[in-house]
């Protein structure tokens, strides 16, 4: 069946390309200014009074025209099946690590001329999260959400195995891994309770960090996978695991976890501590207001706190109908007073439902400063409000991963390489070894079109 | 223009829209994609030919080889175990009264019309190491199951358990093989002393093998081609993505991720056009055997 949805995208693809050659496609780029539009998006919906909130501010700064919301998250198929048909949509809202991988092929637009045009002022973005947008020197997203990850600790099970949460810390590898045991418990020969749960393959690039490493260059065109400092971040998480039962019953376990609902993992004590992004203090607080929690840095081995952040931008396809009008609605949509208003209709919806409001964590500094001095208040949740102040003061040490041509491939080079360590088919450094040279030429043959 | 023209212009009229259907959705396709596979191509950007390229990195891909192995170990398992699950079913239902025949023949059938991406999420709930419900019931007899879910040996070994989920559609073809069959050969064969097992192997599979012979070519080749449950279950998501195991790694999906996560429609082209040969080939060679095991009543 898949098969012939290829061949049906592919042959849709041909017969574009062929009307292309006759200048049927990609000539009808200019814009009217002031005719009214429906503008068209993908990967975004209005599920929740902080999307629902922005989207209405965005469609009243184009009035009349207006833009109507999509369903789903981005999918490269449909993206790919819109471009190929020569009808991409107008905006188009993905993770911030793919846009270097569309920029490369041309197909978003740098928004240099719409950053000048609408004077959007970059300042107002924090400078990780431009960074992730940023190709070659050229922005090419307007960030949205500033993804924090910061270590979330169940104060339950510490207590129960007479450990500090307030001691715990990532940055002495050998403590980490003595309470991991610690925390870890059996119940009738199976896992009852993850001690620590180090998060790899996915949080690798903050484990690296951590030790003093990084996956890839800062211009990201030369993979560092087989860097001792990371080939030692992977040996050390993935004995992490193997100490806690090894990665079959570890992940079988960690898979059965109620994770957004009440019956949550720290709700019923079955993990000890893991870092985590920050958008699960709002879960927590929904699901599991009373939880005993303690949040802390990530820190790395010197002891600094390390925060690996990642999140979602705007773009607007290269063929885009309207891409002015896209411009200022992407403006609206990230500037200052969308995110404010977003803010007070959360912590509106959270009164209403008795649940604490722990924020936002935006890519907009400015909108924070106000949204974490007077919309946030205190939950009358300790836990919470520390967990919120925590983050604030984490955010400042902020990295991210530089955008990349081959995104992708980059991420399933190393991820796939860590899942075979884990499976127990290759070590660590050989693993690492393949995955540097598929990595690389991914890399090399992604910049080589550039 | 003449009654046996018109007669014959009238055929066409009614079989063009299936015509035209073929041509624009399938042998179109089916051509554009062999042109593709000799080129570098992502949609995006231009198209480069690149001549054999796309074939010999395949050949040299050790991705292609354990999406292959995968894929094959999984055949080799599911065909089998699910014509004789089927089968056992069949003959069950073909020996039930008229009334509860029905009922059955619905219950087997009601899983068949499950969407795959459900049946992909069931795996994951029933086959869970810790907390599924295959090693509960594993349990009550004493038996400490595997992690079926995440250790990589007993991952494809439990899709193909899983797999017999979906049988519906075989049974009914062998339930309708088997009341073909004529009742005055088991008669005959019971007045010539042959034991049940006897009348089974000498008169019910030789009847029943034109059916048999269908739905083995069937079922190995839409199992050549599994995809929806075990993306479901394996790839589906970003996190599950993040957790593949290349042990869940079929054709298909490889084939899925390098045309729609890393844009080499080019490359995936290619890898479809083998899977399409070894099909072919699989096919031939079934075809061939057949010949001295199917038996049809006109010959």
């Amino acid at each position: 069946m898949f098969i012939r949805s290829i061949r049906a995208a592919v042959s849709a693809a041909l017969v574009v390309a062929m009307a292309a050659g006759c200048g049927g496609v990609g000539s009808s780029g200019k814009e009217s200014g002031n005719a009214t539009v429906t503008l068209t998006m993908m990967g975004f919906g209005t599920g929740d009074e902080v999307a629902k909130t922005r989207f209405d501010a965005a469609n009243a700064a184009i009035a009349p025209s207006s833009a109507k919301a999509s369903e789903g998250s981005f999918s490269a198929q449909q993206f790919l099946s819109a471009v190929a048909s020569g009808s991409p949509p107008d905006l188009v809202y993905m993770e911030r690590r793919l846009l270097g991988t569309y920029a490369v092929k041309k197909a978003i637009l740098p928004l240099t001329d719409c950053v000048e045009r609408e004077k959007i002022d970059l300042g107002q973005f924090r400078p990780a999260a431009v960074t992730e947008a940023t190709l070659g020197g050229t922005l090419y997203g307007l960030p949205e959400f500033y993804n924090n990850r910061v270590l979330m600790i169940n104060d339950t099970a510490f207590a129960e195995t007479g450990l500090d949460p307030a001691a715990f810390s990532t940055a002495d590898w050998p403590a980490l891994t003595a309470a991991a045991r610690k925390l870890t418990a059996m119940r009738g020969g199976k896992l009852s309770r993850i001690g620590f749960d180090p998060k790899i393959p996915e949080f690798l690039p903050m484990w690296a960090r951590a030790n003093g490493g990084s996956l890839v260059s800062a211009d990201g065109r030369t993979a560092q996978l087989t860097d001792p400092k990371v080939v030692e971040a992977l040996t050390f998480t993935v004995a992490l695991i193997n100490a806690q039962g090894g990665w079959a019953t570890f992940k079988s376990f960690r898979d059965s976890f109620d994770f957004f609902g009440a019956k949550n993992q720290f709700a019923t004590n079955q993990l000890g501590a893991f870092p985590m992004e920050d958008f699960y203090l709002s879960v927590l607080g929904e699901s599991s207001p009373d939880v005993k929690l303690t949040v802390a840095p990530f820190r790395g081995v010197d002891g600094q706190p390390v925060d690996w952040i990642t999140g979602n931008a705007w773009a607007i396809p290269a063929k885009s109908a309207h891409p002015a009008q896209a411009c200022k609605w992407i403006k609206t949509m990230t500037d200052t007073a969308s995110w404010i208003a977003a803010a007070k209709a959360r912590a509106a919806a959270r009164q209403a439902e008795g649940a604490p409001f722990t924020g936002l964590f935006t890519g907009n500094i400015r909108a924070d400063e106000v949204i974490f001095r007077d919309v946030v208040k205190p939950t009358g949740h300790a836990g919470f409000d520390a967990a919120v102040q925590t983050v604030r003061q984490t955010q400042e040490a902020g990295f991210s991963e530089p955008a990349l041509a081959a995104g992708e491939e980059f991420k399933a080079a190393w991820q796939d390489a860590v899942n075979r360590v884990l499976a127990g088919e290759q070590q660590p450094a050989e693993a690492l070894a393949q995955a540097q040279q598929q990595a690389q030429a991914a890399l090399d043959k992604a910049n080589s079109g550039s | 223009m003449t009654v046996r023209r018109r007669e014959t212009w009238a055929a066409y009229g009614f079989l063009s829209p299936w015509i035209v259907g073929f041509l624009v959705f399938l042998a179109g396709p089916m051509v554009a994609s062999l042109v593709l596979s000799f080129t570098d191509y992502d949609v995006l950007t231009s198209t480069a030919f690149v001549g054999g390229e796309n074939y010999r990195m395949l050949l040299a891909d050790p991705k292609v080889r354990t999406s292959l192995a995968n894929t094959m170990f999984y055949t080799v398992l599911h065909v089998p175990l699910t014509m004789a699950v089927a089968l056992g079913l069949a003959m069950l239902l073909a020996r039930a009264g008229r009334r509860s025949a029905g009922f059955f023949r619905t219950i087997f059938y009601l899983p068949t019309i499950t969407p795959k991406v459900a049946v992909g999420v069931l795996f994951l709930l029933l086959f869970n190491g810790q907390i599924g419900l295959i090693n509960e019931m594993l349990g009550w007899v004493g038996i400490n199951g595997p992690d079926w879910t995440s250790d990589g040996p007993w991952i494809k070994p439990g899709l193909v358990l899983m797999s017999a989920w979906s049988l519906g559609s075989t049974v009914i073809i062998y339930l309708a093989a088997l009341q073909n069959v004529p009742r005055d050969l088991y008669e005959a064969a019971e007045m010539d002393g042959a034991s049940p097992w006897a009348r089974f192997r000498a008169v019910t599979v030789p009847m029943i093998s034109g059916a048999l012979f269908f739905t083995l070519i069937i079922n190995t080749i839409s199992s050549l081609q599994t995809f929806d449950e075990v993306y479901t279950a394996f790839f589906g998501s970003a996190n599950q993505q993040t957790y593949g195991n290349d042990a869940a790694l079929f054709y298909v999906i490889y084939l899925f991720q390098q045309a729609f996560q890393f844009l080499h429609m080019g490359y995936a082209s290619a890898l479809a056009w083998l899977l399409f040969l070894i099909i072919v080939l699989i096919t031939l060679v079934q075809v061939r055997l057949s010949r001295r095991f199917v038996y049809y009543e006109s010959e």
